[in-house]
């Protein structure tokens, strides 16, 4: 376990560091000046120079490259730009929020994805697998933005009952756990939660089918086993791979929450990265990928490692 | 042999037909009505979006002020938006785009994939160390995210150099494509690792073929199947990249009406025009549905493995 923990993290370093340069050179092949958006369009030559001495821009690749990582692993992301606050603030405020968004959506998700897929893995052939099926498919085939667009259109347009966009009452940003903020996020929830929805259901569908075509399903009926025991082993011999989906899938939320987030207005990482995008900010837009893709890089190790721990059979292949 | 198709005809008993691969494969699917009934589907769209414009030879363009955001009448069947543009013309020709690209940023796709993952595959060792390294890279990233910074960084340059229209569709196209790679260069590389070790293979080893013969005409066409099933999940997921990108005003201009880009335009406007959103995202969902659905089937009829 410890040796397969060790190799784990060593293979983690050099994806690390793979990603970092690509966050860095990204923005550093881009055409045009970084310095395009704050600076006035008759800015005399002499400020040029001073503002890109001030945020660095002047010196080789290489150094600004060595300084960037070695302020960012003391948790200073330089300061934005179009804003003049610091990056890290404002990443992790939005990441938390989209985290919120993300976690919850996963867990809607995964509760109707995991019920489907047991469903229609269990009683396989009949209607309720073919309607499961059928479902999980158009779950997967529905553009979300586009759902979201629908239920806006439905409950907040038209039935009036849920409000359309933001995060809170009067815009607010800071999420409290009352009622006013919970309306807030049923909407985005809802639609972010059909992603992980219509994949986990398939593979649980076919993992459950798989688990019990194996001999060792038979086997247990035939020493007396309740049908509850059996259901308990299939759950067993499914966990890891449904806990891997999931990681994967709560990764996948967090790079693809832009777009429910530009439907909703929801004050995340994607909104965030929108706004950088847009605006040209580099440092934020530097600091906000970092952030995602490290969140990502995270995850697909304790998905890894939580899959070891659970299921010895990994560590032998 | 599962999820292959012999290619080199089997001699097959006198007293039965013989029936070729492709036969047999067109048979297996035939059974998936579901499948059948999708393509259909997808071939009515494709022709509609064809041949549409001919038939219904409204302009895209053309602005009325007097009937601005109107829900679906006799004269605009899908309403109009908020210019008074006729938004069935305006769908049919933003799909021939939409579909277009969706197409060809999977032939982007499939191409590096098998390239990738065919070198990895027959090269082996250091080689194929870095290749998957790379892979797993590329997977790593967060997709989106970086799908609107490079579209983003570099649209400006290619816009100058091929024109508006044919800049972004290049830039669009390469940069789906350059993302989506990855799945299939991980099949064909598992495809070859066992398929080089295969006897026939061997054989053909033993008698002199070329390593490059020995894939193209041995190891490749039997790695077919599951690539062509990525291939047609991959159409599905670059239309939807695509119309994302439109919808977060990354993609094509305002004056090329792709379907995203009718739902970014359309967004602003949910409570007193929902007919010009529910249309277009209704035809990006129609035909995703379609094509999963198709490779649902191609899936069973090439993988009778996994029938289930």
């Amino acid at each position: 376990m410890l040796v397969y923990l060790g190799k784990r993290l060593v293979y983690t370093i050099p994806i690390v560091i793979g990603v970092s340069i690509v966050c860095f050179m990204l923005v550093h092949i881009a055409p045009g000046d970084p310095l395009v958006s704050v600076l006035p369009p008759d800015a005399s030559e002499q400020l040029k120079i001073q503002m890109m001495a001030a945020y660095g821009f002047d010196r080789p690749y290489y150094e600004q490259f060595f300084k960037w990582c070695l302020r960012a692993i003391q948790g200073d992301l330089g300061t934005s730009i179009a804003t003049g606050r610091s990056v890290t603030g404002e990443v992790l405020n939005a990441v938390r929020n989209t985290l919120l968004l993300a976690v919850v959506a996963t867990f809607i998700g995964f509760f109707f994805g995991l019920l489907f897929g047991f469903v229609a893995g269990y009683f396989r052939n009949s209607a309720i697998d073919k309607i499961a099926s059928i479902l999980s498919v158009i779950g997967v085939s529905v553009p979300h933005y586009w759902l979201g667009m629908v239920l806006v259109i439905v409950f907040a347009a038209q039935l009036n009952w849920l409000p359309p966009t933001g995060a809170g009452p009067g815009g607010s940003s800071e999420w409290r756990p009352d009622w006013a903020h919970i309306r807030h996020l049923i909407l985005p929830a809802v639609t972010m939660s059909v992603i992980p929805m219509g994949i986990v259901a398939r593979t649980i569908r076919a993992l459950v089918a798989d688990i019990l075509s194996q001999d060792f399903v038979p086997a247990l009926r035939a020493k007396g086993l309740s049908e509850l025991g059996i259901f308990g082993h299939v759950v067993k011999n499914a966990a890891p791979t449904a806990l891997a989906v999931m990681g994967l899938q709560l990764g996948y939320l967090l790079g693809g929450s832009i777009l429910i987030e530009t439907v909703f207005s929801w004050p995340g990482t994607g909104f965030l990265l929108n706004a950088a995008i847009f605006q040209r900010d580099l440092p934020l837009l530097q600091g906000t990928i970092l952030v995602l893709a490290l969140f990502f890089v995270m995850l697909n190790l304790i998905v890894d490692v939580v899959q070891t721990a659970i299921d010895p059979r990994i560590q032998r292949s | 042999m599962a999820g292959s198709i012999p290619v080199s005809a089997t001699a097959s008993p006198a007293a039965r037909p013989h029936v070729g691969p492709w036969q047999e494969a067109w048979r297996r699917f035939r059974k998936h009505r579901l499948a059948v009934a999708s393509a259909v589907v997808l071939a009515t769209l494709i022709l509609a979006v064809l041949f549409g414009p001919l038939l219904w030879p409204v302009p895209i363009d053309e602005i009325d002020f007097t009937a601005r955001l109107q829900g679906p009448s006799w004269e605009h069947p899908l309403g109009t938006d908020d210019l008074g543009q006729d938004l069935l013309a305006r769908i049919l020709y933003g799909g021939r785009i939409s579909l277009s690209v969706g197409f060809t940023a999977m032939l982007v796709a499939v191409t590096l994939g098998v390239f990738i993952g065919s070198t990895a595959g027959m090269a082996g060792g250091k080689l194929d160390a870095a290749l998957m390294w790379v892979t797993d890279l590329f997977l790593s990233l967060p997709q989106l995210p970086l799908l609107l910074l490079v579209i983003y960084l570099f649209r400006d340059s290619l816009k100058g150099i091929f024109g508006v229209e044919m800049g972004v569709f290049i830039l669009i196209v390469i940069v789906i494509g350059g993302l989506r790679w990855m799945p299939v260069a991980r099949l064909v590389r598992a495809q070859f690792l066992s398929l080089r070790e295969k006897e026939f293979v061997e054989a053909a080893r033993a008698l002199g073929a070329s390593k490059s013969r020995q894939v193209v005409r041995h190891i490749l066409p039997n790695a077919l199947g599951p690539v062509i099933v990525a291939a047609t999940i991959d159409v599905a997921a670059a239309i939807i990249a695509e119309s994302t990108l439109s919808f977060l005003g990354l993609g094509f201009p305002p004056d090329i009406p792709t379907w995203g880009r009718l739902l970014f335009d359309a967004k602003d406007f949910l409570d007193y025009a929902p007919h010009w959103a529910l249309f277009p995202g209704a035809a990006i969902f129609l035909t995703v549905l379609a094509i999963n659905f198709i490779g649902d089937g191609l899936r069973d009829t090439f993988d009778p493995r996994k029938v289930m």
